[in-house]
C-alpha cells in the first residue's frame, strides 16, 4: 500500500492545505504537527511559487509573504526533514511546475523521495504533459497526483484510468478560495471516475465550513481545504497552531460523520 | 512550424490547469476548421482591408538611409493600422473565430494598452462583451488607452497582485477564464501561453511578412537582407519574421528590451538574460531565479515588459534561425526622438527598439543591402512618459 492509501485506509479523509513559509517556517512547522495530532490524514505543503495562476487572493498572499519571507525550494527540503523526525502522517507537495522544472526535475523528484514526500500536486501539469515529470516520479515512487475539473467531461475517465495515489476533484470551474456554495454536480463526476479507477478521491477548491466538508466527504473519499487555513495564518500569525489544530480537529470530525 | 502537440522544438505545450483543457481543445478544433473555410477567411480579409485598413505600406525610409550611410531602409507601417498598431490583426482573427464558436465575451490582457485597446475595438465591432485585464502600473504609463478602452465600451480591471504589470494581468486573464468558460474567450494578445494560442496569433500576424515579402519584390524585385522587430512575447516580430523564415538568406532579428542594461536586475531581455522554465501555459525561456520564481522584470516599454518570450522565438533562437539582441531604454528612447526628426514618424516606444538596432546595424552594411523594420505601433501612446523620462512634466 502506497503512503497515501493510508491516508484513506481508515475511512474519509481530511486534508489541510499549509503554504510553507507563511509567515514563517517555524510556524509552518507547528502547523503540520498541530493538525497532524488533531487528526489529519494527509497533509498539502504548499511551495510557494511567485506566480500562482490557480489560486485565488488568499493563497496568493500566502505564498507572497512566504517568498517575502525568504522562504526556498532548499528551505522548504530542509522543513520537510525535521518534520519527518516525528511526523508520520502522509504529505505531498503542491507547487507549479516551473518550481520542479527550474530545480531538476529528478533532483527534485529524487529529494521528495528521500525526505518523505509521498506525492506531487502540479496544478499546471494537465493529463497531456504529465510525461513532463511522470518517469521520473514513477522511478523515485513519488505518486503524481492528476487532477479533475467540473469541466473535464469526456476527459474523466482517461485521467482517472491513469491516476496514482489519489484523485483531486476540483469542485468549482475558478480558483481556489472559499465559497458560500458548490452547485458542480461532484456525485456524477465521481461515479465516473469510480467506474474507471480504485484510488481514492478527494475533492477541493471552495470548501471552509464543517457542513460543507460532510457533504463532500459523503459523496467521495474526503475534503481538502486550504484557504480556510491560510486565513487562519493571516488573522493569528505565529499564533496559528492553536486555532489550525482545533480548526482540523472540527473539519475531521465532520467528515468522520459521514462514515 | 508547429508540431501536432503543440511544441516548437522543446517549447510550447499546455501547462494549464484541468479546468482549462476542454476550452483549448475546443480552440483548436475550431481554429482547424475555420482557418480553412473559405467563408472564414473571406471575411476576415474584409475586416483586414476594409476595417483595419490593410495592406499596411512598406515605406522607403530615404532620409533615414541617406543619414545612416549604409543599407536601404524600408519601414513596415503596422503604426497605420486602425487602433494604431499590429495588435488588431490577431484580435480581429480571434473575435471571429470567437464569434463563429458561439461566445458573446471577450477578455484579454494588455500591457501597454494596444492589445486591450483591439480587443474593445473588435468587441465594440462584433457586439460582444469585452473585460481587459491591465496591471495598475501600466494604468497610470498608459492612461490615455485605458480611456480609449472604457470609451469604446470595455471594463478595464486594473490587476495589483505581483509587479503589477503585464505578466500580472495574463494570470488574472487566465484565472478569469477558469471561472467563466462557457460564454467567454480569452483573446490572448500575443504569441505565448498555452497551445493553440502561439500558432493562432503567429497566422493571424503573419499577414505582415506576408505582404512585406509581396511589396519587397514590387519594390526592389529580391528579398530583404534583414527584417528586425522588436519582442516582447513576441508577435509582431514572429508575424515580421514567418513567411522569411524558409528564406534562409534573410536575417530575422528580434529587439528584447534591455530596460536598464542586460547586467542589471532591471531588464527585461528574456533571451539575454532568461534560462527555459515552464510558465503561463509554455516552456520557453524565462527571466527567473535559482528556485524558478519568475522575475520582475522592468522596460520603460510597458508592452515589452514581460519575464517571457513566445515558444516560437524560443525554437528559432535555439536552432539559430533568428538573432535576438537586447536594446537599453536609453537607446529605445533615442531611437524614438530620431525616427520622429528624420522622417515624421513617431514610433511606439515598443517598435523604437527595433528602429534603435537598425541604427546600429544599418551602417555597418553596404548600401546595396536592404533591411525592413516593422513598425509595429504608433507612439502618440507614450509621448507624455517620454517626456518625463526627458524630465518634462506634461498633461495629456
Amino acid at each position: 500500500m502506497s503512503n497515501i492509501a493510508k491516508a484513506f485506509a481508515d475511512g474519509k479523509a481530511f486534508i489541510p492545505f499549509i503554504t510553507c513559509g507563511d509567515p514563517d517556517m517555524e510556524t509552518t512547522a507547528a502547523v503540520v504537527r498541530a493538525a497532524a495530532e488533531n487528526g489529519a490524514d494527509l497533509i498539502e505543503l504548499g511551495i510557494p511559487f511567485s506566480d500562482p495562476t490557480a489560486e485565488g487572493p488568499v493563497i496568493q498572499g500566502a505564498n507572497i509573504r512566504a517568498l517575502q519571507a525568504g522562504t526556498t525550494t532548499d528551505r522548504v527540503f530542509d522543513l520537510v526533514r525535521e518534520l519527518r523526525k516525528d511526523v508520520t502522517v502522509p504529505m505531498v507537495f503542491m507547487t507549479y511546475a516551473n518550481v520542479v522544472f527550474s530545480y531538476g526535475a529528478e533532483l527534485f523528484i529524487s529529494t521528495c523521495s528521500k525526505i518523505g514526500i509521498d506525492g506531487l500536486i502540479l496544478p499546471d501539469l494537465p493529463f497531456e504533459e504529465k510525461e513532463e515529470f511522470l518517469p521520473l516520479c514513477q522511478q523515485y515512487g513519488v505518486d503524481l497526483i492528476s487532477l479533475i475539473a467540473p469541466t473535464s467531461e469526456n476527459r474523466i475517465a482517461m485521467i482517472a484510468r491513469e491516476a496514482e495515489g489519489f484523485i483531486y476533484l476540483v469542485s468549482s470551474l475558478g480558483v481556489t478560495g472559499m465559497r458560500s456554495e458548490i452547485k458542480t454536480d461532484l456525485a456524477s463526476i465521481v461515479e465516473v471516475i469510480r467506474e474507471n479507477t480504485k484510488i481514492p478521491c478527494a475533492i477541493g477548491f471552495g470548501i471552509s465550513t464543517p457542513e460543507q466538508a460532510r457533504k463532500m466527504a459523503a459523496i467521495s473519499d474526503g475534503a481538502i481545504v486550504g484557504s480556510a487555513i491560510i486565513r487562519l495564518l493571516e488573522q493569528h500569525g505565529k499564533d496559528a497552531p492553536q486555532y489550525v489544530g482545533e480548526y482540523v480537529r472540527s473539519m475531521k470530525g465532520a467528515v468522520v460523520a459521514t462514515n | 512550424m508547429t508540431n501536432p502537440n503543440g511544441r516548437f522544438g522543446i517549447h510550447g505545450g499546455q501547462y494549464i490547469p484541468e479546468t482549462l483543457m476542454n476550452a483549448v481543445i475546443e480552440l483548436e478544433q475550431a481554429y482547424n476548421h475555420y482557418k480553412n473555410d473559405p467563408q472564414f477567411c473571406a471575411e476576415l480579409t474584409e475586416l483586414f482591408n476594409e476595417y483595419a485598413g490593410r495592406p499596411s505600406r512598406l515605406y522607403y525610409a530615404a532620409k533615414m538611409t541617406a543619414d545612416l550611410g549604409g543599407a536601404k531602409i524600408y519601414l513596415k507601417r503596422e503604426d497605420l493600422n486602425h487602433t494604431g498598431a499590429h495588435k488588431i490583426n490577431n484580435v480581429l482573427g480571434q473575435a471571429l473565430l470567437a464569434k463563429k464558436m458561439g461566445k458573446t465575451r471577450l477578455i484579454a490582457e494588455t500591457g501597454a494598452g494596444q492589445h486591450g485597446v483591439a480587443t474593445a475595438t473588435a468587441a465594440a465591432l462584433m457586439g460582444m462583451e469585452c473585460v481587459v485585464f491591465m496591471g495598475e502600473e501600466d494604468t497610470k504609463r498608459q492612461a490615455l488607452n485605458v480611456y480609449r478602452m472604457k470609451l469604446l465600451g470595455a471594463d478595464v480591471v486594473p490587476v495589483k497582485t505581483g509587479t503589477a504589470t503585464l505578466k500580472d494581468a495574463v494570470s488574472e486573464a487566465m484565472r478569469e477564464w477558469t471561472s467563466r468558460i462557457a460564454d467567454t474567450h480569452y483573446c490572448l494578445g500575443s504569441v505565448m501561453g498555452p497551445h493553440p494560442f502561439p500558432t493562432i496569433v503567429r497566422d493571424f500576424q503573419a499577414v505582415i511578412s506576408k505582404e512585406t515579402k509581396q511589396q519587397m519584390m514590387e519594390k526592389e524585385g529580391r528579398l530583404p537582407d534583414a527584417v528586425i522587430a522588436c519582442v516582447g512575447g513576441g508577435s509582431n516580430a514572429i508575424g515580421s519574421f514567418y513567411h522569411f523564415i524558409e528564406d534562409e538568406d534573410v536575417r530575422l532579428i528580434g529587439c528584447e528590451a534591455a530596460g536598464r542594461g542586460i547586467d542589471t536586475f532591471e531588464t527585461a531581455a528574456t533571451i539575454s538574460t532568461g534560462r527555459v522554465g515552464i510558465f503561463h501555459g509554455m516552456k520557453s525561456y524565462f527571466c527567473q531565479d535559482q528556485f524558478g520564481q519568475i522575475a520582475p522584470v522592468y522596460s520603460i516599454s510597458a508592452g515589452l515588459d514581460y519575464p517571457g518570450v513566445g515558444p516560437e522565438h524560443a525554437y528559432l533562437h535555439d536552432i539559430g534561425r533568428a538573432e535576438y539582441v537586447a536594446v537599453t531604454d536609453e537607446e529605445a528612447v533615442q531611437a524614438f526622438e530620431y525616427l520622429a526628426r528624420t522622417e515624421g514618424i513617431i514610433p511606439a516606444i515598443e517598435s523604437a527598439h527595433a528602429v534603435a538596432h537598425a541604427i546600429k546595424l544599418a551602417p555597418t552594411l553596404d548600401k546595396d543591402k536592404i533591411i525592413v523594420i516593422t513598425i509595429s505601433g504608433r507612439g502618440d501612446k507614450d509621448c507624455a512618459a517620454i517626456a518625463r523620462y526627458r524630465g518634462e512634466d506634461i498633461y495629456e
